[in-house]
């Protein structure tokens, strides 16, 4: 080549420069395990599906979704959504609104009957589940999709136990609950109805390769009160699973329900819909000592019930009760006053809480029973061998999501006990906290809420009260999700990079680093809104 | 506003990309198949702002310009971490002038191609802060007065970084450099009376003059675009924060001029024959010592006994700025 005057060399590309061996530090791509997820007691993989709902696609969303969760028409209406309390946007403004944009998916799922994919290969081995509460659908619907054949048999009448039969209509319409559970039935889980179980040693005979116990807690707990002859005291469970009666529980026009829990709320909010004129909570703590969730009392005040709070209830007249004023000590714990007043009250329910009744176990060698609950290891197993338990029944925290995170739980280590393996737990990521992200990436977008029947229609139908969103507030909600600890390709690393030593793989396929150019600044790291880089010191 | 942001789209225009946004609604930089016009492989320290602005910038106005671009260069660390013969980076037909005579070698470009009749090959000229608003002043006020069909980039880091730190008209007050030691009464630089040169290049009444940082990409692309819509005389000055001369982190650089902007430390606006026509207002307004904090250049302002007065001084200067360029959001906006 003929090279200008003073020129002797050839030109060169940069290229040829590595400025890799420059680096101290590498990123790294990781996934973080986000707090949502982390809160979720079903583990859901929730930033999973809202990206997915994030673009519209909410058929992939609710497929993404139902690979922990087989509910998520019901779980977007009675769960009480710790996924929230986790979730990262709080610290930006508020929580996104996971359990809303999760009801949307459910209801949509139902609208458009999408179905499960289909089961893996049949085993050959045969599962008893005992209960059609959440525990036992989640369990029967794991092991299925596992190949296992489930078999759930119930003492009632209809599937779904608490949801069915504790949680009121207003809050859980039944074509939702039916829906999900018919879905289960086309997927391959088998419900025998009224088929009670008395003895599980006995199953274990009749050709089951495993049981999985869910029998929920149904025995209502009492309070020792003096009460006529004449006064009607009622246990809350029996109320409610009245409802689903051809009759309705009279109650009278004034009615007083006992206790603090979520079940109490329920009970005075159905009683004022059949009629009641008055419908008083007594408890014998604070507001901030009850047990039901302040959204709940809310909800209750709106509608009109009142409480009575630091009271107990000692006895129980023809036509009324005698209540005790109760004060705090330093402990916070309540002490009788000695002060009294009289309640008219044509009706007492008592909603102290619930007991497993644990009898089918009788003849069950090697089960430990503490506090009046099953005790279970890492993988939900009993100590028989091959049984395993999980809801009400063998947890403190009793709620449905907590119900269906254990049957998945059980399925996993049956499934793993099934195959003579030893249950073990996949490794969890780290958690994205906030401070491992930039949320100044994240445009300002104020929660959706959700909209709320009126309330002469909540006072005296059954119908629902949460409205659900639609198409167009469901997607706003699903892109307020940041994507915590997750890559969702918004480019800023491949963008940010001055050596460009990040490699753009294309939709879906994420990033790759070029470590021959990569110097180890670090500003992907910084700048990755969602934390999906991690910087790692140089072996050398 | 030079573009139009979009709202709720999760990160809206913030990020570099958007997956849920459509392709012609992205940044150049999202693209797989930017021009890179500065590619990998340049000696830039790790992390250096201006490496990164440059590459920003020129792969803008080489999307608008269909890819005929020449560059004038001056000297300085752009060319220098660019340029070490035999090799470069760019990918661009591109001149290494002298350090005070880029804006004068773009016009005679210019001139050259207007003679051959090349209308569609545009000329593009940039350098530092020293050799553009010191030693090149001159020939880039010419170039402004006659109205040279010329795109300036002037890449602002607040020194003589090449040369190892020093002190350059656009160096901030307080600032420690290597001749502006952090000792004696008032350590630092002097508070002077300022040398804004996108203010004297409007004074020139030149079609366009615009402002921008490397923490508002979206904002720099449209910026760059729009100045290429344009024949004559233009000028974009880039904030891009040095981890050497600054003594930052390499991770912050970013951060650091998003600080600039959100402090009101330095305005981001756009501007057509001498007034202001948009302006990137501050979306979480903060004081300046979030800003100073984080740079060694600052550090003798901190420590046991804090520089109170120096600060509140600098933090007169950034609510200066925000009054006269009307960098707080409006509400409701
Ligand atoms: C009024 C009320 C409201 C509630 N509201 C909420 C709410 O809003 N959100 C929430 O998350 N949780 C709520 N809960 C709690 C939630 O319903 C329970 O935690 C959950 O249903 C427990 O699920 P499970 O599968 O363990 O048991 P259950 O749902 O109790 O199901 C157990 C099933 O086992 C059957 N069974 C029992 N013994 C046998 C046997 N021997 N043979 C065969 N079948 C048997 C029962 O008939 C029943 O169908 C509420 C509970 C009540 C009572
Ligand atoms: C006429 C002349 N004087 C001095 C120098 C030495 N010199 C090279 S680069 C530079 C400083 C460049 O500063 P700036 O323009 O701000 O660019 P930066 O390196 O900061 O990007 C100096 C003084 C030179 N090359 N030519
Ligand atoms: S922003 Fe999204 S991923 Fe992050 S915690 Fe909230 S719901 Fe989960
Ligand atoms: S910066 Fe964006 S594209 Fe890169 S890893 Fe993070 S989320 Fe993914
Ligand atoms: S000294 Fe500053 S401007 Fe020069 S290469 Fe290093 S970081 Fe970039
Ligand atoms: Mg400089």
């Amino acid at each position: 080549m003929d090279k200008p005057f003073a020129i002797t060399l050839d030109p060169g590309s940069s290229l040829a420069n590595h400025t890799g061996s420059w680096r101290t530090f590498r990123p790294e791509y990781v996934d973080r395990l986000p707090p949502c997820n982390v809160a979720c007691p079903a583990g859901e993989n929730i930033q999973a599906w809202l990206f997915h709902a994030e673009s519209g696609d909410y058929e992939a969303a609710w497929r993404s979704l139902v690979e922990n969760n087989p509910l998520p028409a019901i779980m977007g209406r009675v769960c009480y959504h710790p996924c929230e309390g986790g979730c990262n946007r709080q610290h930006v403004d508020a929580a996104v609104g996971i359990n809303s944009v999760e009801r949307f998916l459910g209801d949509e799922a139902n609208k458009q009957g999408w179905k499960f994919a289909p089961p893996a290969a049949a085993t050959g081995k045969r599962v008893l589940v005992v209960g059609s509460g959440p525990a036992g659908l989640s369990a029967a619907y794991h092991l299925t999709r596992m190949g296992h054949q489930a078999v759930i048999h119930e003492a009632a009448p209809l599937a779904g136990g608490m949801m069915r039969f504790g949680i009121p209509k207003y809050r859980l319409p039944r074509e939702v609950l039916d829906a999900e559970i018919n879905r289960l039935v086309e997927f391959g889980v088998e419900i025998q109805l009224q088929t009670k179980v008395d003895d599980v040693q006995q199953a274990l005979q009749d050709g089951f390769d495993a049981v999985f116990l869910g029998v929920g807690a149904h025995i209502a707990k009492r309070a020792y009160i003096p009460a006529g002859d004449a006064n009607k005291v009622l246990d809350a469970v029996a109320v409610l699973r009245g409802m689903e009666d051809h009759h309705a529980p009279l109650l009278g026009r004034k009615v007083v329900v006992y206790g603090g829990g979520n079940t109490a709320i329920d009970v005075a909010r159905t009683a004022k819909r059949l009629g009641a004129e008055e419908s008083i909570i007594v408890y014998r703590r604070t507001r901030d000592k009850m047990p039901a969730h302040d959204f709940e009392v809310e909800e209750a005040l709106q509608e009109g019930i009142s409480i009575k709070w630091l009271s107990t209830i000692k006895e129980a007249g023809e036509s009324d009760i005698m209540v005790e004023k109760m004060a705090l000590d330093d402990k916070g714990f309540p002490q009788p006053t000695g002060e009294f007043e009289r309640i008219e009250a044509d009706s007492v329910v008592l909603a102290l809480g619930q007991d497993a009744d644990l009898a089918l176990l009788e003849n069950l060698p090697g089960l430990i029973v503490e506090g009046g609950m099953i005790q279970v290891d890492g993988g939900m197993m009993t100590g028989h061998p091959g049984v395993f338990a999980g809801g009400d029944m063998a947890g403190s925290e009793r709620t449905v999501t907590v119900a269906v995170g254990h049957g998945k739980k059980a399925a996993r280590a049956i499934d793993a006990w099934l195959r003579g393996a030893a249950y073990a737990p996949a490794e969890k990521h780290e958690v994205a906290t906030i401070e491992r992200m930039n949320p100044w990436y994240y445009s300002d977008a104020p929660k959706t809420m959700r909209p709320v029947l009126d309330i002469i229609r909540r006072q005296s139908t059954f119908e629902e009260v949460l409205g659900g969103l639609d198409e167009n507030n469901a997607l706003f909600e699903a892109r307020r999700c940041m994507s915590c600890g997750n890559c969702f390709e918004c480019d800023n690393c491949y963008g940010v990079c001055p050596d460009n030593a990040v490699i753009k793989l294309g939709p879906g396929k994420r990033f790759r680093f070029n470590f021959d150019y990569c110097k180890g600044c670090g500003i992907c790291a910084t700048e990755c809104p969602c934390g999906a880089i991690r910087m790692v010191a140089e072996e050398n | 506003m030079s573009f139009q942001p979009v709202k709720f789209y999760q990160t809206g225009t913030f990020t570099v990309g958007n997956r849920l946004l459509p392709p012609e609604e992205r940044s150049v930089q999202a693209s797989a198949r930017r021009f890179n016009s500065i590619n990998s492989g340049h000696r830039a320290c790790q992390g250096c702002g201006e490496a990164l602005g440059a590459r920003y910038a020129i792969d803008a106005a080489m999307e608008a310009a269909d890819g005929q671009i020449i560059a004038a260069n001056a000297t300085g660390c752009l060319e220098v971490f660019s340029t070490p013969y035999p090799e470069t980076s760019w990918q661009i037909p591109w001149i290494h002038s002298l350090f005070g005579n880029t804006a004068a070698v773009a016009t005679g470009v210019a001139a050259a191609l207007k003679v051959k009749g090349k209308r569609d090959v545009r000329v593009v000229a940039q350098g530092g802060d020293g050799g553009t608003t010191d030693i090149g002043f001159g020939c880039l006020s010419g170039m402004f007065e006659r109205n040279d069909d010329v795109l300036y980039i002037c890449y602002d880091n607040g020194g003589y970084m090449n040369t190892g730190v020093q002190r350059s008209s656009a160096t901030p007050p307080a600032a420690r450099t290597a001749t502006t030691m952090a000792v004696g009464p008032e350590p630092g630089n002097v508070f002077g009376q300022g040398k804004f040169v996108p203010a004297i290049a409007m004074a020139h009444d030149i079609p366009y003059v615009a402002t921008a940082t490397v923490a508002d990409l979206r904002d720099l692309e449209a910026k760059v675009s729009r100045a290429m819509e344009i024949r004559g005389a233009r000028y974009i000055h880039i904030l891009v924060p040095c981890p050497l001369g600054w003594g930052t982190a390499s991770h912050d650089t970013i951060r650091m001029a998003r600080l600039a902007k959100e402090t009101g430390i330095f305005p981001v606006f756009e501007a057509e024959h001498g007034e202001i026509k948009s302006v990137l207002t501050i979306r979480r307004p903060l004081p300046v010592e979030e800003y100073l904090r984080p740079q060694k250049r600052y550090a003798h302002l901190f420590g046991k006994n804090p520089a109170v007065e120096t600060i509140a001084h600098i933090q007169a200067l950034a609510d200066r700025n925000i009054r006269k360029y009307r960098l707080q959001a409006r509400r409701g906006s």
